[in-house]
């Protein structure tokens, strides 16, 4: 597990359909040496398919995998050499740590020495080297996770595969577990692939997102530049929360392009919107928007009244009604003046020309 | 707690005392005959080390079992793996298949292969049609008749608890076995016999006990010169009257069950096996 030899993987053209129902619509995705790529996306998806294609357990109707240029497309997962946390972490309930950790090194015909030195490493590894003698079920959640996680990462596999590897914790352990996992990867260099319908999940775990639905690929890219630069609204909306403004375009001027909704002007960035385009879809993270106070300034500047806010802790969160162009989401930091906010108070809110983002209406 | 739970016990009270008095305390009495007839003492009981009939007929049954135990847990266990791998639509034709037996007289089951097995039997003429054989096999009257018949009676009582605990497995396990490395074989061998093997101990268990006391079938099939115990028990009563000699081995067949019981009970958890959850 020392040398950092991460391994490429192609997906090209993958479709599965069970029936008339088409899981996976011609997915092409390439996944880099060491990369840490998550598959997002809602339930039915497609993404679990795919990375059951991946390890071996779903033969696609058309397209193929390559692993390193070779294709592995109709290889059984048993000669695939992939580790695999499984939903549910599906350890033998009848062995203890140890020999659930020694399962892959066993039916690969390994010395008993050899097996015991590296199971010995891989529950080092994940800290649990006291519990080698226990069974599974006197484990927790979260201990039966890293079992899972040492179990498949024993046998130096080309790739692991993580299948909802935290739905079954609770959210505090989930976020310790995203941590100890990310370190993981750091320490192992291997190449993970990782599927989840969490998008919080997504975003700090991964290099690359890849965003699924419907059985398509949607959009794929590093975290942050998905959450700034969504294609389309489905992104916008999934990764984080978004603002959908619809506007039509009134004028140019130089480097901005004026919008119109209703009797409100909005000034934006030319770069993202093409000569002829007429109507835009506008995706504004409330994040970007802020509570104007008074006599300061905004490019965008729009009179609002607050319909409700709730209190999180770390902020504010504010729906706020905008004449003409109904209501939007504002995050406001805790800071601010909270007297100031009452059911139907009336606020100004500001936000930068290259705030909002131009997106696609879904296909 | 202990309170509460005596305010329940009063509720089967009645039955209890039914059953105590019309069912237990009778063969408690009649099993006490082994001690009195033909006089007081132990002497019935002397006939286990000194009479080789009596140890023939204890062997010969032990045998039959063990060979029946084994053959019905084979067919069964194969059976019950099909049945769990079929589809939902193909499992309840299996399991009617597997049923259906069980609803037909024992009987009429054990002419039906006397008819098959016989010498002008079935089975022994189309063989010998057919040129495989000159001479009609022994196929009935005999140890191996007595087996094919008892083997047939037991299977679908192999197969439900094995059943039962092969469905229980995750299927989730046996893909992550595949997914870590493991071939088919391995997968099968490492992870799906091991964690079937609580079915398995009770089918056995299940079987031995039912076929320890069977007495229609190895009657029928055996034809009279193969005696298991129930058939060798009702022979000393009801045709040659010796109560002490037959209640004797009566007892030591309950005894047998009892222990094979009670050694089991030790290895699972019996609540499970037949059914009442935990």
């Amino acid at each position: 597990m020392s040398e950092a030899a991460g391994h490429a993987l192609q997906i090209r053209g993958l479709t599965k359909r069970y029936g008339d129902f088409t899981a996976v619509d011609s997915v092409s995705l390439d996944i880099e040496r060491g990369e840490f790529l998550t598959l997002l996306g809602p339930s039915g998806s497609g993404k679990t398919t795919i990375l059951m294609a991946v390890a071996g357990f779903v033969l696609p109707n058309e397209g193929s995998i390559l692993l390193d240029g070779n294709d592995i497309t109709a290889l059984p997962p048993e000669r695939r050499n992939f580790g695999m946390v499984f939903q549910g972490y599906a350890l033998f309930p009848h062995m203890s740590v140890a020999e659930n950790v020694a399962f892959p090194l066993r039916v690969r015909g390994l010395s008993r020495a050899a097996r015991d030195e590296k199971v010995r490493a891989a529950l080092d590894l994940v800290q649990l080297s006291s519990f080698a003698e226990r069974l599974p079920r006197q484990l927790s959640g979260g201990q039966q996770q890293r079992v899972a996680l040492a179990r498949a990462l024993v046998f130096d596999p080309a790739l692991l595969l993580l299948d909802e590897p935290l739905s079954a914790l609770d959210k505090k352990l989930r976020a310790e577990l995203q941590e100890e996992l990310k370190s993981l990867h750091r320490r192992v260099g291997r190449t993970f692939i990782n599927v989840t319908h969490d998008q919080e999940e997504a975003l700090s775990l991964s290099d690359r997102i890849a965003i699924l639905n419907h059985g398509r690929l949607i959009q794929n890219g590093p975290a942050a530049f998905l959450y700034e630069n969504p294609r389309t609204r489905f992104v916008a909306d999934f990764l984080g929360k978004s603002n959908f403004i619809q506007a039509n375009v009134s004028r140019r001027e130089d480097h901005h392009v004026i919008l119109r909704v209703g009797d409100t002007e909005l000034r934006q960035h030319a770069m993202a919107i093409p000569g002829s385009t007429e109507t835009v879809l506008l995706s504004l993270r409330p994040e970007r928007i802020r509570l104007l106070k008074p006599g300061e300034g905004a490019e965008n500047e729009v009179e609002a009244h607050i319909r409700s806010w709730s209190y999180l802790g770390s902020g504010f969160s504010i729906v706020a009604g905008l004449p003409g162009i109904g209501d939007i989401r504002v995050n406001a930091p805790a800071n601010h003046a909270h007297e100031a906010l009452r059911d139907g108070a009336p606020i100004r809110l500001g936000w930068d020309a290259d705030a909002a983002k131009p997106v696609q209406e879904d296909a | 707690m202990r309170r509460a739970s005596f305010g329940w016990w009063l509720l089967i009270l009645p039955a209890f005392l039914l059953l105590l008095g019309f069912y237990v305390a009778p063969i408690v009495k009649v099993l006490l005959i082994s001690f009195t007839d033909p006089e007081p003492g132990l002497q019935n009981y002397e006939r286990l080390f000194t009479s080789a009939s009596v140890q023939r007929v204890i062997l010969t049954t032990l045998r039959i079992c063990l060979i029946t135990t084994v053959l019905a847990l084979l067919l069964g266990y194969a059976l019950a793996y099909a049945i769990t791998k079929a589809s939902p639509q193909a499992k309840r034709w299996w399991l009617l298949a597997v049923l259906v037996p069980l609803w037909i007289s024992v009987l009429v089951r054990a002419f039906a292969w006397v008819t098959l097995l016989r010498r002008q039997g079935l089975v022994n003429n189309t063989l010998m049609e057919i040129g495989i054989i000159q001479e009609p096999l022994q196929l009935v009257w005999n140890e191996l008749g007595i087996i094919i018949g008892m083997v047939h009676y037991m299977v679908p009582f192999a197969v439900l608890p094995m059943l039962a605990s092969m469905q229980e497995i995750d299927p989730r396990l046996l893909a992550a076995a595949r997914g870590l490395g493991a071939s088919r074989r391995e997968v099968f061998l490492r992870v799906f016999l091991p964690l079937s093997k609580p079915g398995v101990i009770a089918a056995a268990v299940l079987v031995f006990i039912f076929s320890l006391g069977f007495y229609i079938t190895p009657a029928i099939l055996g034809g009279g010169k193969t005696l298991m115990v129930a058939e060798w028990i009702s022979l000393q009563i009801l045709d040659l009257i010796r109560w002490g000699l037959g209640t004797m081995m009566a007892t030591m067949l309950v005894l047998t069950i009892l222990v094979t019981l009670a050694i089991f009970s030790r290895l699972v958890n019996l609540k499970r096996v037949f059914g009442m959850g935990g």
